[in-house]
């Protein structure tokens, strides 16, 4: 329900990506990483990607962050092509990448700087983000300084800095312990009502991609296809409670079912039909080798 | 329920075995976090002001550990200047030979003699200068250069064959081309200096720049950085580290290389003296020249050490940092 407010309230930020293949290496060595994906997210949706390892979802997020050119198809932001990186799409980094030299407002300031703003105007913006991250009181601090958790919440306030359209996130959580990656996604779904921006929100969490997305795309293994796309009829705004509904728990188990599949897709040529029945070894006189 | 609340199940007993107040903590927080939607982390405690408590502060800064640090340099040195003193006074011979060798008293007369001379004064002040107009030189080229190398493979192609063909060449055998190829004395001393400092600064910019984290650079694109923008707000600044490894590599090799200039070719300057006294058979101004140059080098890479350290703050609380 929420979301139609945002559908009226945004007008902004809706990326499309059309037919969109991508082929790395040549020959011998070609690998085709995503084959045929088309997928959009509206102004103001919430969209997660999530498929197994190596199914091609963090090269789909960086052809739209504008890192990768796309093999064929093509990636809109508002009906424009995306062909480079630029402060209209903020993308949050698995590994933080924080500028460790900057102190974490000037991290957050970091954006505004690029784009010319001056001193006293990027020190009140930085502030303010700080305050809403409720890291201001470090912000004289080095990144070096700080866990986990708060650099990924100054990574979310330094991408939103520069007023982006979209946010795009690549496992943001994926390297955090799993209660700060709960408390991070309570976090981020409350920001996300704030600023009411679009997401692409990447991810391999099945709990995580249903507690925070209006939709969820399902990707194949490699090549990288759209499987299926779940919907998420969860009540905005969302909170921890909901995961222990029964709604919550039949996406659940429908996604893993989803995943399921395909992992054990992605998996196949390393451990054929026998690596399911606990590598199915005998160990006899001769010991392991006996069965092969 | 899904599987993260069965892991929970699993994973929280576990937790309480390790560390039993973890747990309640993190359960105390989670709470006051979903009430307020965002966690106000705790301030850092103000120092309260009591003059007991600096003192006691400044007694505890000097730990053992200090102490015994500080006590092992002092042996060491004392130990040095102990076979020094053992050596010339029983004139040592076996093999290496202290018969000519001064004692430290006679240079230490020297010093008191020579060193407060205008002649001693102005050799120093001429290495010195030639340090910092080598030194100098090869940072403002080897830096630049080093971020471009680094950062661009068509200029990486065409730079490295010729570093990689000039870098074996130490800076002594460029002595007898230096004399021919530049106008004056002065010069090719510089010269010799800045190609000693040179290949250290560069190689080690060009390092800097590639151990940068790409993520980074990546950040930095996605939140508008131009080109210009980039190399002055990232990768010189996370070249840094490596660039003051060059730099102080640098500085020691420069002075190698001035010493050994200003022996073969000087005219001045604190190589020059040592060889001097040599030829005079002043022998004591030998060991004096000697170590004068090792109080020069070590107050050079301790500039550098120092400016490292200001220009740097962050590294104090990197991994493996100073704290």
């Amino acid at each position: 329900m929420s979301m139609t407010m945002a559908e009226t309230e945004v007008s902004k930020g809706f990326i499309d990506v059309r037919d969109m293949g991508v082929t790395f290496g040549a020959n011998d060595n070609k690998v085709v990483a995503v084959d045929n994906v088309s997928l959009n997210v509206q102004p103001g949706e919430f969209v997660s990607l999530i498929g197994p390892s190596g199914c091609g979802k963090s090269t789909l997020l960086s052809i739209v962050a504008g890192f990768v050119k796309p093999t064929r198809g093509e990636a809109l932001l508002d009906g424009k092509a995306i062909t480079k990186p630029g402060s209209d799409r903020g993308v949050v980094f698995q590994q933080y990448s924080l500028f460790p030299w900057l102190s974490v407002r000037k991290n957050v300031e970091f954006g505004l700087k690029m784009a010319g703003v001056e001193q006293s105007k990027r020190n009140t913006t930085a502030r303010a983000l700080l305050d809403l991250a409720g890291l201001l009181s470090f912000e004289n601090h080095y990144p070096d300084q700080l866990s986990g958790g708060m650099k990924q919440r100054i990574g979310i306030v330094r991408a939103l800095a520069t007023s982006p359209q979209v946010l795009l996130m690549d496992e943001p959580f994926g390297a955090l312990d799993t209660q700060t990656r709960v408390v991070m996604q309570e976090i981020l779904t409350n920001i996300w009502q704030q600023f009411r921006i679009s997401v692409l929100f990447i991810t391999h969490d099945i709990e995580e991609s249903i507690f925070l997305s209006d939709r969820i795309y399902v990707m194949t293994a490699r090549p990288g296809r759209i499987k299926a796309v779940i919907k998420v009829p969860l009540p905005r705004p969302r909170t921890a409670e909901m995961t222990d509904t029964p709604e919550f728990m039949n996406l659940v188990q429908e996604l893993k079912g989803l995943i399921r599949e395909e992992s054990l897709a992605a998996m196949a040529p390393e451990i054929k039909d026998r690596g399911l029945s606990g590598f199915g070894m005998k160990v006899g006189p001769k010991g392991v080798g006996e069965i092969f | 329920m899904g599987s993260t609340a069965t892991a929970k199940i699993v994973a929280l007993p576990m937790v309480d075995k390790h560390a039993d107040p973890e747990p309640v903590a993190v359960k105390a927080s989670a709470a006051q976090m979903s009430a307020s939607e965002i966690p106000v982390p705790e301030p850092e405690p103000i120092p309260t002001v009591s003059l007991t408590k600096v003192f006691l502060g400044l007694l505890g800064y000097v730990t053992r550990e200090r102490i015994i640090t500080a006590l092992l340099a002092c042996i060491s040195i004392g130990a040095l200047f102990l076979f020094w003193y053992l050596g010339t006074k029983y004139k040592f011979e076996f093999y290496i030979r202290f018969k000519n060798v001064p004692t430290p008293y006679e240079v230490y007369q020297q010093l008191t003699q020579v060193g407060l001379s205008n002649k001693y004064l102005f050799n120093i002040a001429m290495s010195v200068r030639r340090i910092l107009f080598g030194f100098m030189i090869a940072t403002i080229i080897g830096v630049p250069l080093g971020l471009a190398i680094g950062k661009y493979e068509r200029v990486r192609d065409f730079f490295m064959p010729v570093v990689e063909i000039m870098r074996p060449i130490p800076a002594i055998a460029w002595v007898p081309m230096s004399i021919m190829l530049w106008p004056n004395n002065e010069a090719s001393i510089v010269f010799i200096t800045f190609i000693g400092a040179f290949f250290p600064i560069l190689l080690n910019t060009i390092h800097g720049v590639h151990s940068l984290d790409g993520v980074l650079v990546r950040a930095a694109r996605c939140l508008g950085a131009s080109e210009i923008r980039l190399f002055m707000n990232v990768i010189l600044p996370g070249s840094l580290p490596h660039i003051f490894t060059g730099l102080a590599v640098g500085m020691g090799v420069a002075w190698v290389s001035l010493i050994a200039a200003e022996m073969i070719s000087g005219q001045f300057g604190v190589g020059y003296f040592t060889w001097e006294a040599y030829s005079l058979v002043d022998y004591p101004a030998i060991v004096l020249g000697m170590i004068t140059i090792g109080v020069l080098g070590l107050a050079c890479s301790g500039i550098i050490r120092m400016v490292g350290v200001l220009l740097m703050p962050w590294l104090a609380f990197a991994p493996g940092g100073r704290r």
